[in-house]
């Protein structure tokens, strides 16, 4: 099992070691041509309007939007949430448009905001540590998407079939069961090929 | 729920990492900044070279200055305070900053005490030449490090020094053995915990960008390459002759910057890069690197 980690902006070296913890093979992905290699990718934190504009131009958008129509998963943290999903509020074009969700960008305010709490994800035992930076949050979804979790009622969590999107960074902690988790779908993505 | 924390604070810096932060004036320039793909802006009343050309005191900026960026773009706004100057930081904080730079290219408002950064919400960056300084900083607060270089000259020489010399001080570290790091911790003028981390981990706790005399697309890839974990461009893109596609071709000189082809593509027709300086010509004083201890 080989997964990708969108490599033009962002904290990629931590979703790198998060993903070897969860037992995959994972590799930085720069060129279109590298996606073909991978059964899975995580597009990481840093700014949405860096790696958006960057995707647009060297090709990522039509490049992501034929891999996910494979059926391989996709993984999007905070940056990446955004760049997945179909509506942004408020501005912009939306980027990847791939889960039937709208977000909000800077949702919980400015870095003085950002925070760290436990968090219930549906499908993982113990709550996990979730680091909130500048974050975004998802403020309503299609009926195609399942929410996994919430803080003060808000969506931070959710999954569209093998797409999947936290408002968090499970990458800034040395817990990767939310890596597990998703490189699960990954594997059963390969095994029911 | 926790704000503050010293994860939420460097992990700020984190999102940064192979991004480009760009030093803006006003709401215009920061619209440029963000068009082109920068990862932050840093509000200021002047840029370092302007700085240098005025002379006399460099303090914090007008916070309408910072407001005004504020309100214009999305991505994050930093803004610096002068070294030791508590009370602008204080206020920068109380503004919404998001990432504060405790930066040498201002006048030093106190000759011995950094600011206690720990006691902020908001993270700083600071400057430094070595590691000793880096940790320093880190020991004080500091969530993110940069290199010093030799700001608002356009002359790439300095940073590559400071780059260079953290990272074999660095692999020096890395090697030595538990009763060499005592003596050593002493030597840096560091805490002896803080030293044991980076001889851990290999490297330090926290990400380091490059700045101080980045000016074209090659700089910023050279600092990639060296080991920077992104690049500050102060004066070099609203010096050049094209802002605009300075700031673009940068950006993309930094994401790709072991794609020689590319940054030959990037770096077609750009223009005059801002005018440098040669660093020998500076006198003693107006080293801005000498700032901070």
């Amino acid at each position: 099992m080989k997964i990708g980690v969108l490599a033009l902006q962002g904290a990629v070296a931590e979703h790198l070691r998060s993903l070897q913890l969860a037992g995959a093979e994972a590799i930085s992905i720069k060129r279109t041509e590298q996606l073909e290699e991978i059964d899975g990718l995580v597009i990481p934190g840093g700014e949405s309007t860096t790696i958006g504009k960057l995707m647009r131009k060297y090709g990522f958008i039509e490049a992501i939007q034929q891999f996910s129509e494979q059926g391989k998963p996709l993984f999007g943290t905070c940056a990446g949430l955004i760049v997945l999903s179909e509506r942004i509020a408020g501005q912009d074009q939306p980027h990847l448009s791939l889960m039937d969700m709208t977000v909000s960008r800077n949702a919980f305010g400015r870095q003085r905001e950002s925070f760290e709490t436990d968090l219930d994800v549906v499908g993982i035992d113990e709550p996990i540590r979730a680091v909130f930076i500048r974050a975004p949050l998802i403020q309503e979804v299609g009926e195609q998407v399942q929410v996994l979790s919430t803080y003060q009622d808000e969506i931070v969590t959710a999954r569209q079939g093998h797409l999947l999107a936290c408002s968090f960074h499970p990458e800034l902690t040395d817990d990767y069961r939310l890596h597990q988790y998703f490189a699960d779908m990954v594997q059963e993505h390969i095994a029911n090929q | 729920m926790e704000t503050g924390t010293s994860r939420v604070k460097r992990g700020m810096a984190e999102m940064q990492k192979g991004g480009v932060i760009m030093d803006v004036m006003n709401a215009e320039q920061a619209k440029i900044a963000e068009a082109a793909g920068a990862t932050a802006v840093m509000a200021l009343e002047r840029v370092p070279s302007d700085i240098r050309a005025a002379g006399g005191v460099a303090r914090m900026a007008d916070p309408t200055i910072v407001e005004e960026v504020m309100k214009v773009v999305s991505i994050p706004v930093m803004a610096k305070s002068r070294i030791g100057h508590y009370v602008e930081a204080k206020v920068l904080e109380s503004l919404g900053v998001d990432y504060l730079d405790e930066s040498e290219v201002l006048t030093p408002a106190d000759e011995v005490f950094h600011i206690d950064k720990h006691e902020f919400t908001v993270p700083f960056v600071c400057g430094a030449k070595d590691l000793g300084e880096a940790l320093r900083r880190i020991g004080e607060g500091a969530s993110m490090i940069r290199t010093k270089g030799e700001p608002g000259t356009g002359n790439i020489v300095e940073a590559v020094r400071h780059m260079r010399f953290i990272n074999s001080q660095i692999r020096k570290v890395t090697n030595m053995s538990k009763d060499e790091l005592y003596a050593e911790a002493k030597n840096l003028g560091v805490s002896y915990d803080l030293l044991v981390g980076v001889h851990e981990a290999g490297s330090l706790p926290v990400v380091n960008f490059a700045a101080g005399g980045i000016a074209t697309p090659s700089d910023a890839a050279l600092m990639m390459y060296l080991g920077a974990d992104g690049v500050f461009v102060g004066s070099g893109i609203f010096k050049s002759d094209s802002p605009e596609k300075f700031a673009r071709a940068i950006v993309e000189a930094t994401t790709h910057y072991d794609d020689y082809k590319l940054i030959a593509e990037v770096s077609k027709n750009l223009g005059a890069p801002m005018k440098g300086i040669e660093i020998s010509k500076l006198a003693p004083s107006e080293r801005m690197q000498d700032r901070g201890w």
